[in-house]
């Protein structure tokens, strides 16, 4: 409950600073900025669940625009261009995984730390460097527009969280992320498919970068390879401000999507308030440090709480 | 789980060990040693640090494989290639170190890896897990042992050691059907759970359970074996009934005076 406090907190204070910020133009500002990096920190969250980390997200999200504006190049087919944004983006993460499992890394760290600079290079090689204009209209109103009076983008993340929820909650799948997220070793002696399990976080991962592509490239009817940029920040910022932990194995869903929204306030809060986009970074930094060490606290004292029921049932 | 009562009532050897040997390297971890362990017993496996014992539980439970020698199950030559082998084939283990996840509740742990799930055609990661009935058998498997935790539904991660313990061997109780492994269950526990998990191997054994137990505890070896075998340096250096009287013998066999 403490993140949903604490965004409440944020909302009241905020509109008292800024008459600006309840507004409904406002709202469905918030809302459309938070899409992208509410569904990327869906994905981001699940490689967390399981103790990793997925840096490459911003620029696998950035190729995936880039390769759906090439498509668009030799098709109108909305469909052929979405299809292959959530394809390029599931590739790199498949890759993530598969490299990080089969390869026997250390850490995923380094995997897609990799991926950041390959995605990115890729990008910048097919776009040469420059933003590709033009996005199908379906694409243009998901991003972008409304449905019903409704921002398009909602629709995507309402309906990606709930499939999550799904997943996560009531598949086998789901139960083994968890497991493999609170005890590596425990999940190799209990027979779960440990390897699998963490390849395909990556590649949803991966997958929900190529849906923000989507999203992103509707609301600014281009692909570029400038996108995406501190994307991984966001995302990793989100899913620990949220309150899942960075030691694996706890948090939900409807962490990744509280820490979304609350970057997505508090960034908006700061423009409303006119302070510079420099300054931002260091208050989202703050933030971040601030949210971890809450997390290894709350760990630390699970611990400590363990201990003095052990000694009182002695 | 009902269909299996028949194969623990009779008390023929359950599990047949013969000629076990493991190498690691140069080191001859087991040479030629030969285990029986029958149903409804006891057996107690004894021996110093590096005697061998681990590698023998771990031939069995499918972590390691013997280079030479043959496991029997009820009779029957079965090769056992994975943990995941030795679980199908009806031996639980109890690891040392609990392989449990404090992430999870009981019911959660007691199914990790072998969820109750459907439709059944579809591969088990994929499938949609029962968890009402899940939690329902954990329940009643718990009551059966009279387990009581403070909070059933609560996560294993602020449970004592004891009652960690106690959920580890009720996960080996849903599932075995023939043997059940426990490695030194005790040893991180203080009187009184250690009490209450010597009680639960016992009724593991009453219910017709073969068991093998790792122990370096005499005491608890006297208490609840009716044979022990004991190793030291990869050898079977004796075998037997385990008294007041002999443990004396017991700790010299073991010690090599």
């Amino acid at each position: 409950m403490g993140p949903v406090a604490i965004l409440l907190l944020l909302i009241v204070v905020l509109s008292f600073l800024s008459p600006y910020f309840l507004t409904p133009r406002n709202i469905g500002n918030i809302l459309s900025q938070t899409a992208v990096i509410a569904v990327v920190a869906m994905g981001q969250h699940l490689v967390i669940l399981t103790r990793g980390i997925d840096l490459s997200v911003g620029a696998n999200l950035a190729l995936a625009t880039v390769v759906g504006a090439l498509v668009f190049q030799v098709t109108d087919s909305a469909l052929m261009v979405v299809l292959a944004m959530v394809v390029s983006g599931g590739f790199v993460g498949f890759i993530n995984g598969s490299v990080y499992v089969f390869g026997r890394l250390p850490h995923p760290f380094i995997i897609t730390l990799a991926t950041l600079s390959i995605a990115k290079g890729v990008a910048l090689e097919l776009s040469g460097g420059r933003a590709m204009p033009g996005m199908p209209e379906f694409i243009r109103t998901i991003g972008g527009g409304t449905v019903l009076g409704v921002p398009g983008s909602l629709f995507v993340v309402v309906g990606i969280a709930m499939l999550m929820l799904v997943m996560a909650r009531n598949m086998v799948w789901g139960r083994w992320l968890y497991a493999v997220g609170g005890r590596p070793e425990a999940a190799v002696q209990m027979g779960i498919p440990v390897k699998w399990v963490l390849i395909s976080a990556y590649t949803i991962s991966g997958l929900c970068a190529g849906i923000g592509a989507v999203l992103l490239a509707g609301r600014t009817d281009a692909g570029s390879p400038l996108f995406g940029n501190l994307l991984e920040l966001d995302t990793i910022a989100a899913v620990i401000i949220g309150g899942a932990s960075f030691l694996g194995g706890r948090g939900h869903i409807g962490h990744a999507l509280i820490g979304a929204v609350m970057i997505g306030v508090i960034r908006n809060a700061l423009n409303l308030l006119n302070v510079d986009i420099f300054f931002q970074l260091i208050v989202i930094g703050v933030v971040i440090v601030l949210a971890v060490e809450s997390d290894v606290l709350r760990n630390h004292l699970e611990g400590r709480m363990r201990v003095l029921q052990a000694a009182r049932q002695q | 789980m009902s269909g299996s009562m028949e194969l623990k009532s009779s008390s023929a050897p359950v599990l047949t060990v013969q000629h076990a040997t493991k190498r690691f390297g140069p080191v001859l971890a087991l040479d030629d040693v030969d285990i029986q362990a029958c149903a409804g017993e006891v057996l107690a496996l004894l021996g110093d640090n590096g005697a061998g014992k681990s590698t023998m539980i771990k031939c069995i439970s499918g972590v390691h494989q013997l280079d030479e020698g043959e496991i029997c199950l009820n009779g029957v030559p079965t090769a056992i290639r994975s943990p995941g082998n030795a679980r199908e084939a009806g031996i639980e283990t109890v690891y040392q170190d609990l392989a449990l996840f404090d992430n999870l509740t009981p019911s959660q742990n007691f199914y990790a890896g072998r969820e109750l799930s459907y439709p059944a055609w579809l591969p088990l990661g994929l499938r949609f897990m029962k968890s009402r009935e899940m939690e329902r058998v954990t329940a009643e498997v718990l009551n059966r042992l009279r387990v009581i935790l403070p909070k059933p539904d609560a996560t294993v991660a602020l449970m004592s050691g004891g009652q960690r313990q106690a959920v580890a061997v009720a996960r080996a109780t849903v599932f075995a059907r023939k043997l059940v492994i426990l490695d030194e269950p005790t040893a991180a526990l203080g009187l009184r759970e250690a009490r209450k998990v010597l009680d639960l191997i016992a009724q593991l054994r009453d219910e017709g359970n073969a068991v093998i137990l790792i122990t370096h505890n005499m005491e608890h070896v006297t208490e609840l074996a009716s044979r022990a075998i004991v190793l030291r340096q990869g050898r079977k250096v004796g075998e037997l009934l385990p008294t007041k009287e002999n443990q004396q013998e017991l700790v010299s066999m073991i010690v090599g005076a």
